[in-house]
């Protein structure tokens, strides 16, 4: 089998195993498995700039929130549907990203992490000082009567369960097609060696700023698909927490994998859930994974698996 | 109160934020400037030290003054002793390489900062200052009997709050001698240099790295130990010192202590100022975008160094 | 001239690393730049190619001024440059990295590309090394490898900094085969020390010394020229 044949294997075997997941599943799980699937794609948005293009920002949860507060408050200070508040998120998080990119890729290495995490804590605290429209860290429910989309019950959870099915294989089928073309090339190509793409003649600065949109841009989708099917929005996604978790994610899942980031939140999820069983610091098992991680598994599950037994993995 | 005394109280609260943060930003550029690393985890050592502080003074029962003082040189040894095994386990593992350093040290913040969750308990505690007498402050009004001064009610300070301004200057200035002068103080700059070079000459590096970095820990968790009877000790407690330090550090320079004292007091006088008469919320979002912009503008001269 | 400098200046804060570097070259030829260590001849070539801001004077590229042009912008008027230390893809397999060079211009076309590039696997011998980490190869196929990629990007002026360095005896052979048989319509221009392959290769020398230059000739004029030698030899200089 030809790379690209084994490559399309595995992601329709996924989704495919996906789909009949639910019919399987006790509704809890499922319910656990649309969450992880959204929270993915805010993983695979963070991959693109991250494990692709080799940026590391720290403040990704300014997009998320972009595009959460993007269709929540549509939704609910301006009665908008669904439909056009999502493409209202889109916009959001677009702008958002352009901005923020135009200024944060002037700098480099570590003031990049800095400087991504800064303009996030401004949003977030301009969140908060908002707070008479966004409620602040308390956040605010979205109607179920208003999440219906074309006669379909966003609240039910088998609609709600495929409808987080259907947006996860549209990001990771584009994130596939990605990483095989020119562009998602020409990202890893920076990602190794900024200076030589450069003198190829390539527009590094340009070309990093389409990925900090298009990475932008899926986070976005990501946090309005969050409020849209679960009903919230808060200002808790727009904190630091939020910017490092899909770090975390992907670190643990593989790094500039196409899988890496699904399998990162999946296990990611199962270990807090497990630890919040246990004790109410539950978050120390994130310490403790990242920690685990950068030391011995930099690469990540599937990233060590590409290395060691398995180089086609995408 | 009128503005007039208004102003003056905002600024001696200042001068008490300034005081603390220039302690606890000195150690992150210390430890930026001579590993050019950079440590997220430095606010939950700050908050280590807080917390250990109430622990010795709770051990040591009734006395305050003895609590005090025994929480003010046993909390920083002790963290700054934790930072050094954190050196040594991780960040020598992994070569001190910027990006997985960030990632290291953010897996160490929320690993110190559940422990202490788990251990300490979500509530905060206070801890009572070894003295703390209120001194009322004059202010003078201009009328006619000519210059007047009276005692504003409201308008005052603790001697507590003074003495925390005298002993941050009393050991920065410390500091300043022991980095300039001494033979230690040569070594760390020698290794600030240029570290190949340091090893050539005999310098053990790594040994250098760890002891800076619990220098850097030490540093803060003085700041804290300092702070905690005026404010409490708090599990959540060192993620604002951590922002504002990162403000201190990006706008004073790295390494430079008088460039972080003039940032500290720059900084820790305007939030105070900023967030008496506007709200807290308004100075962050203000911090945060001016550090933002200072490194849009000028990435070079502060992380050019380590640019990855 | 493809090529042409006019007062072409780079001065670090008091140290001039070139004074007023007027240079013409014309279309198709391979003109070596040769001069002692400090000379200026990284710092001029970075000036063309747009790695290095001038502080002053003009270059200019096939009649269009390029002074204010950025780096990947003159890359693609038709550019290909090689670092002095060798710059390649290191993690990237060598048929990747001779694909990104070739797909700069060739695009989406993968059919193109996958020509292109067996094209120079050929022309280099490393074929067989295709599938290879870059990172893996030895230095010199590494240097080879980063002259595949000037080759895959069909340049016009192909600008080399020191190709040979480094590079066995055989490795030095294959390279002066592989600059003459260079279409006539290629530009080179390579900074070298080593004077075989500039007496080789060479139609023309440019003689930079402590950052000017010093002399242009034919290889057979600069060979005889005094100037030149005490240059070299550090006589007469105080």
């Amino acid at each position: 089998m030809t790379s690209t044949a084994k490559s399309n294997t595995l992601h329709f075997g996924l989704l495919f195993f996906l789909a009949i997941a639910f019919l399987v599943l006790p509704e809890y799980h499922s319910g656990n498995l649309a969450r992880i699937m959204i929270l993915a794609i805010y993983a695979m948005g963070y991959n693109v700039l991250f494990g692709y293009t080799g940026l590391l920002s720290l403040g990704h949860a300014l997009f998320f929130s972009a595009g959460m507060y993007g269709l929540g408050l549509t939704m609910h200070l301006n009665g908008w549907t669904p439909a056009p508040a999502f493409v209202a998120a889109l916009l959001a998080s677009t702008i958002v990203a352009a901005i923020v990119g135009f200024l944060v890729l002037r700098t480099t290495g570590v003031a990049f992490m800095i400087v991504t995490l800064m303009f996030a804590q401004a949003g977030y605290l301009t969140i908060l000082y908002f707070g008479t429209y966004t409620r602040g860290d308390e956040g605010f429910a979205l109607q179920q009567a208003t999440r219906q989309l074309i006669g379909f019950d966003l609240t039910n959870p088998s609609v709600r369960y495929y409808t987080a099915l259907i947006l996860f294989s549209v990001v990771l089928l584009l994130l596939a097609y990605l990483v095989r073309s020119p562009f998602g090339r020409t990202l890893v190509a920076i990602r190794e060696n900024g200076e030589r793409a450069k003198m190829l003649g390539y527009n590094v600065t340009a070309i990093k700023l389409q990925a900090v949109i298009l990475s932008g841009v899926i986070s976005g989708a990501s946090g309005a698909a969050y409020a849209l099917l679960f009903g919230y929005a808060g200002a808790t996604f727009a904190t630091v927490q939020y910017s490092i978790l899909p770090l975390l994610w992907v670190l643990v899942g593989g790094a500039g994998t196409t899988t890496g980031a699904f399998f990162g939140v999946l296990f990611m999820t199962y270990l807090i859930d497990y630890a919040s069983g246990q004790t109410n610091a539950y978050l120390i098992v994130v310490g403790l994974v990242l920690v685990a991680v950068t030391l011995f598994l930099p690469h990540g599950i599937v990233g060590t698996l590409r290395n060691k037994y398995a180089g086609w993995l995408p | 109160m009128d503005f007039g005394p208004h102003l003056l109280l905002a600024v001696l609260e200042g001068g008490v934020t300034a005081a603390v943060l220039a302690l606890t930003a000195m150690g992150l550029s210390i430890v930026f400037g001579v590993m050019r690393v950079v440590n997220v985890a430095h606010g939950e050592f700050y908050m280590v030290g807080a917390v250990l502080a109430w622990y010795i003074a709770t051990a040591l029962g009734g006395n305050p003054i003895l609590g005090f003082m025994a929480a003010i040189v046993i909390a920083p040894l002790l963290v700054g002793s934790l930072a050094a095994g954190v050196d040594r386990l991780i960040l020598r593992r992994i070569n001190y390489d910027p990006e997985r350093t960030i990632v290291a040290t953010i897996g160490t913040l929320y690993i110190l900062q559940q422990t202490t969750l788990m251990t300490f308990g979500p509530d905060p505690r206070p801890v009572e200052p070894p003295f703390n007498s209120r001194i009322a402050l004059p202010w003078f009004d201009w009328n006619q009997n000519g210059l007047e001064f009276y005692y504003p009610w409201g308008l005052s300070i603790t001697s507590y709050k003074l003495f925390v301004i005298a002993a941050a200057a009393v050991i920065l200035i410390t500091l300043w001698f022991a980095i300039t002068r001494s033979k230690a103080g040569l070594i760390m700059r020698a290794t600030q240099q240029d570290s190949d070079m340091a090893q050539a000459f005999g310098i053990p590096v790594k040994t250098v790295y760890s002891v800076v970095f619990g220098l850097g820990a030490g540093l803060a968790a003085i700041g804290a130990v300092l702070v905690v009877p005026i404010q409490q000790a708090y599990y959540l407690m060192g993620h604002d010192p951590l922002l504002l330090a990162f403000i201190v550090v990006i706008i004073g320079g790295l390494g430079s202590l008088p460039g972080t004292i003039i940032a500290a007091i720059l900084i820790g006088m305007a939030d105070s100022i900023i967030s008496v008469f506007f709200t807290p919320t308004l100075a962050k979002i203000f911090a945060t975008l001016l550090v933002a912009t200072v490194l849009v503008f000028r990435p070079t001269g502060l992380m050019g160094k380590s640019t990855a | 001239m493809i090529l042409s400098t006019c007062g072409l200046t780079k001065a670090y804060a008091g140290v001039a690393a070139n004074t007023d570097i007027d240079f013409d070259l014309p279309v198709g030829q391979t003109r070596a730049i040769i001069g002692p260590n400090g000379a200026g001849k990284s710092t001029f070539v970075g000036m063309v190619c747009g790695r290095i801001p001038a502080t002053r004077g003009s270059v200019s590229f096939d009649g269009t001024d390029i002074t204010t042009m950025a780096a990947h912008e003159r890359i693609r008027k038709g550019m290909a440059y090689t670092f002095q230390i060798t710059s390649v893809f290191q993690g990237l397999s060598v048929r990747e990295n001779i694909n990104l060079a070739a797909r700069r211009r060739l695009g989406k076309n993968k059919l193109a590309v996958t020509r292109k590039t067996d094209e120079v696997l050929e022309r280099l011998n490393i074929a067989n090394r295709s599938d290879q980490l870059a990172s893996n190869l030895s230095y010199g196929h590494q240097r080879i490898l980063e002259i595949g990629m000037g080759l895959a990007q069909d340049p016009r002026l192909f600008i080399l900094d020191e190709p040979t360095q480094g590079l066995a005896e055989s490795e030095v052979d294959d390279f002066n085969q592989l600059m003459k048989s260079m279409d006539a319509e290629t530009t080179i221009l390579l900074i070298e020390h080593n004077m075989n392959v500039v007496m080789a290769v060479a139609e023309y020398i440019t003689v930079l010394d402590q950052g000017m230059v010093l002399a242009n000739g034919t290889p057979e004029e600069i060979r005889a020229n005094t100037a030149v030698q005490e240059a070299y030899l550090g006589t007469g200089h105080g």
